[in-house]
């Protein structure tokens, strides 16, 4: 198996992306100090596509809003193309489930939200080929309760790609999906990578959902969360999912979180 | 099918009430109740003097004056109230104590400090609606999804762009609810304050008829003239509900 220990610093065939070093973060609730996240380093490279993997609750969400700037660590730093983050950028485009579209704009409007610098023309071009790389043509007038779970969480995509950030930051994405959208959500995802080239950053419990998309898991423990293991997914896509080393991987992960693989 | 229900219906409801109205005052004889064919000898009798349309248009007149009030002052507190954590903590428990105080409970001392003018009731409708419009428009600045707020910073807004671009189009449904709540109080404040300081309005109507003479058919007429001014006023406020860009935000539909 090619798993590798914690704290792994990505070999420097490309170029390190986001860095994370020593994190710790310590919320303060009710006079009491609640350690949500314990020593966290980890290197991401560019383009990579990486999941977090965790039980629920365990602070991985938090890692990601502290990545994406919404959120300040107790210690540690991070760094996105060796610039320490200090809030919130354009160029880094947080995916909320799709509860984070805008209610009161169209698809259009949604899309091309983020595009106000740009000149009107390039602005309805870029979102015409935004409605066209996530399906939603035919769309572009309706309002998002006109719109399914599906749609409505490729019309996000959508609108984070529009501006054409360097890294995306999911959320379990697809976590208010059912299971068969949510699969053919992930083959959407997996398309818009390989042409765009992202680095994702994709929070997840989903054993199966890590291990389908990602280039390597990031496995964490329970609260206060920390790295108990890195895997790497060595399968080409598309991932055939009866494959013997996909099932070899995925069982490594049930019974690295101490869960045995029976119902 | 459904419209003509919603036609047909309360048209049926209301012959019913009139025809139940009608037979109960015939058949008891009472002297202290009037018809409703006395009351609309009584609108005529008002509309002959040329009172129907002046005392309506300086009621219509003092509701939108103190109700203009409380919106261009109570939406803008309201919004800051609702953003800023401070200013909130200093005056919201003012802001409490003071609500649950009538406007009427302030007619004596508007007397003195407006005497007999206009000034007297467009106060207390301002008072009527001010508070309610601050507390509503509070809460649905609280009430924004911290997720669009977020969204809007990371897509690199200003505060003003933010505020214009993601706070105010997510306020804008519950807020009009807020109005609409707000303005319907308006119009009930608006009665009594017009009991008092003044010599026009339907509220004057009412109160004057029972004082000189006893009309109680005038009374009864002006009754009804408020309410269904008040009903048109509500279904005035209600299309703006069926903008579409707030349209997501009233899940009756």
């Amino acid at each position: 198996m090619t798993t590798k220990s914690v704290a792994v610093v990505a070999e420097l065939a490309t170029e390190v992306k986001v860095s994370v070093r020593n994190l710790d973060m310590i919320f303060q609730t009710d006079g009491k100090s609640v350690s949500v996240l314990e020593r966290i380093s980890l290197d991401i490279r560019e383009g990579e596509f990486v999941c977090l993997l965790g039980p629920s609750g365990c602070g991985k969400s938090t890692l990601l809003n502290i990545l994406a700037g919404f959120l300040r660590p107790t210690s540690g730093e991070v760094t996105i193309q060796g610039e320490p983050v200090r809030g919130p950028d354009p160029r880094r485009i947080f995916v909320f489930q799709e509860r984070g579209v805008f209610p009161w704009l169209t698809v259009e409007g949604n899309i091309g939200f983020g595009l106000f610098k740009l000149p009107k023309e390039e602005r309805a071009a870029r979102v015409a080929y935004y409605i066209k790389m996530v399906g939603l043509e035919g769309f572009e007038q309706a309002y998002p309760s006109e719109l399914s779970g599906g749609m409505k969480q490729r019309l996000e995509v959508a609108r984070a790609l529009a501006v054409n950030p360097d890294v995306l930051f999911l959320d379990e994405p697809f976590g208010a999906l059912d299971s068969i959208t949510r699969l053919l959500m992930r083959g959407e995802l997996l398309r818009i990578w390989e042409t765009e080239r992202k680095t994702i950053l994709f929070v997840t419990h989903d054993i199966e959902e890590s291990v389908q998309l990602a280039d390597r898991v990031v496995v964490m423990s329970a609260r206060p969360a920390t790295i108990r293991r890195v895997v790497d997914i060595d399968i080409p896509h598309p991932r055939d999912l009866s494959s013997r080393r996909y099932i070899e991987l995925r069982d490594g992960i049930f019974e690295e979180i101490g869960l045995a693989h029976k119902v | 099918m459904k419209d003509r229900e919603a036609v047909i219906l309360p048209l049926l409801a209301a012959g019913v009430l009139l025809t139940g109205w009608h037979f109960s005052v015939v058949w008891t004889h009472t002297q202290i109740f009037p018809s409703p064919v006395d009351v609309v000898r009584g609108l005529a009798e008002l509309m002959h003097k040329g009172l129907l349309g002046s005392y309506t248009r300086d009621s219509l007149y003092r509701v939108s004056a103190g109700y203009s009030l409380a919106v261009i002052l109570g939406v803008p507190i309201g919004i800051i109230l609702g953003w800023y954590e401070l200013p909130a903590i200093t005056v919201n428990p003012l802001i409490q104590m003071m609500r649950p105080i009538s406007p009427l409970a302030w007619m004596p001392l508007s007397v003195i400090w407006f005497g007999v003018s206009d000034l007297a009731p467009i106060f207390l409708i301002f008072l009527g609606a001010f508070f309610p419009i601050v507390v509503s428009t509070m809460n649905s600045v609280r009430n924004v999804p911290p997720m669009y707020v977020q969204a809007g910073r990371n897509f690199g807004l200003s505060p003003a762009a933010l505020f214009r671009r993601v706070i105010f189009p997510a306020i804008l449904p519950r807020v009009l609810s807020g109005l609409r709540i707000a303005l319907g109080i308006a119009w009930i404040v608006l009665v009594a304050a017009e009991m008092i300081a003044v010599d026009s309005g339907l509220g004057y109507l009412i109160i004057d008829s029972r004082n000189a003479g006893k009309r109680y058919d005038l009374v009864v007429a002006g009754m009804f003239l408020i309410g269904i001014i008040g009903l048109c006023l509500d279904l005035l406020v209600r299309r703006t509900e069926k903008l579409r860009s707030v349209r997501w935000g009233f899940r009756t539909e």
